[in-house]
């Protein structure tokens, strides 16, 4: 499974080059103009980031994180997470910036290539923030009764939860 | 939500003190504010390398067509998603396009397409009550459904991962079938009444 992962990045950038090559796009200049975008939006995101790192890092060193997965391992055994993801769980619905504080936690703690680690990497690919997009599309438009919306919501984020560790055992035997 | 946000960081800060105070972990709680902050810092100057190459590839995508042909793609999943919406209406078009910006992970771009195709529904609907379209859209936009998550990958980098991307095939299953749950849900709820 590696050697898929790394082929998929090379040739997709190639793919995107060639394509827009062909359709004779100025490649290298649209480039550029693309990357000022993400270097805006890096800058925006840093002083989230610093106030959410900073609590999450407070949170970690006091000894709460671990005394709430401590509190949440029955739910994590219960949807068959390994217990350091449950504060992801918690976060990720909530808070994009929130949910990269505590995946790098995560990651620090345990490493990104561990079995919790992987787990942690998978959910935070499959699942967005739910309550987020729920509050900006409907309020958006003023609707205030959103009817099933976060019922089916919800059934979509507990099955990522329970597809995560059920994908990692699957593609990662070893691990 | 910004006030939930506010609360939470809040209770986060007091509630670490505390704990700290409890289990006499004062000096760690004290280095960790200030390698707390400093490592935010480092972490997004590390990433924001990976994140430029990403975004400058994607404006290529953009401008080379791909967008067109992966909306272009999507028309009869929309079609099918969203029943009654008019086929080819301001109403799906927005709606291809939200997805389109959703599946290439331009996250600024699928935001206000996502409102225009909100507002679109609205159009029809002047009650202050979700009616199934607007239900459906919103658990699509819950889900994440980003083909290449390179933050994702960009992170496990900076911690170290021996292959960034060996998640991908996993996120995907995953991704695909929280979606396939989600709208499994929605189509099931929002049988029997009014919409």
């Amino acid at each position: 499974m590696a050697d898929f992962g790394a082929w998929v990045v090379p040739l997709v950038v190639a793919a995107i080059v060639l394509t827009g090559f062909l359709h004779g796009v100025p490649v290298f200049d649209t480039f550029i103009s693309g990357a000022k975008e993400g270097l805006r939006s890096s800058i925006q995101i840093m002083p989230t980031l610093v106030g959410l790192i900073m609590a999450v890092s407070m949170l970690n060193a006091s000894g709460a994180l671990d005394l709430l997965s401590a509190f949440l391992a029955p739910v994590a055994h219960a949807l068959g997470l390994p217990s350091q993801v449950m504060p992801l769980v918690l976060v990720k619905p909530v808070s994009g910036s929130g949910s990269t504080a505590v995946l790098t936690q995560i990651f620090s703690d345990c490493g990104p290539d561990s079995f919790p680690g992987r787990v942690a990497s998978v959910l935070s690919g499959s699942t967005e923030t739910t309550f987020y997009a729920v509050a900006v599309y409907f309020g958006s438009v003023g609707v205030k009764k959103t009817r099933h919306t976060i019922p089916a919501a919800i059934v979509g984020d507990l099955t990522a939860c329970i597809l995560s560790t059920l994908a990692v055992r699957l593609f990662f035997p070893a691990g | 939500m910004n006030d939930l946000l506010n609360y939470l960081w809040a209770f986060l800060i007091f509630f670490s003190v505390l704990c700290a105070a409890a289990t006499g972990r004062m000096p760690q709680l004290s280095a960790a504010v200030v390698s707390g902050a400093g490592n935010a810092v480092t972490l997004v100057i590390s990433m924001t390398g990976m994140m430029c190459a990403w975004t400058g590839l994607l404006k290529i995508a953009q401008e080379g067509g791909a967008a067109k042909a992966l909306a272009r793609a999507l028309r009869p999943v929309v079609r099918r998603l969203f029943p009654s919406c008019p086929q080819d209406g301001p109403a799906a078009k927005a709606i291809c396009m939200n997805i389109t910006a959703n599946l290439l992970g331009l996250g600024n771009a699928a935001t206000p397409f996502g409102i225009a195709a909100m507002k679109e529904l609205k159009k029809r609907n002047p009650t202050n009550t979700a009616d199934n379209d607007m239900a459906t859209f919103v658990v699509v936009n819950a889900a994440s459904i980003q083909l290449i998550p390179t933050f994702l990958a960009a992170l496990r980098a900076q911690y170290g991962a021996k292959s960034p991307f060996d998640i991908l095939p996993a996120v995907w299953l995953t991704s695909a079938g929280a979606l396939a749950a989600g709208l499994t849900a929605a189509k099931l709820m929002e049988r029997g009444r009014h919409g």
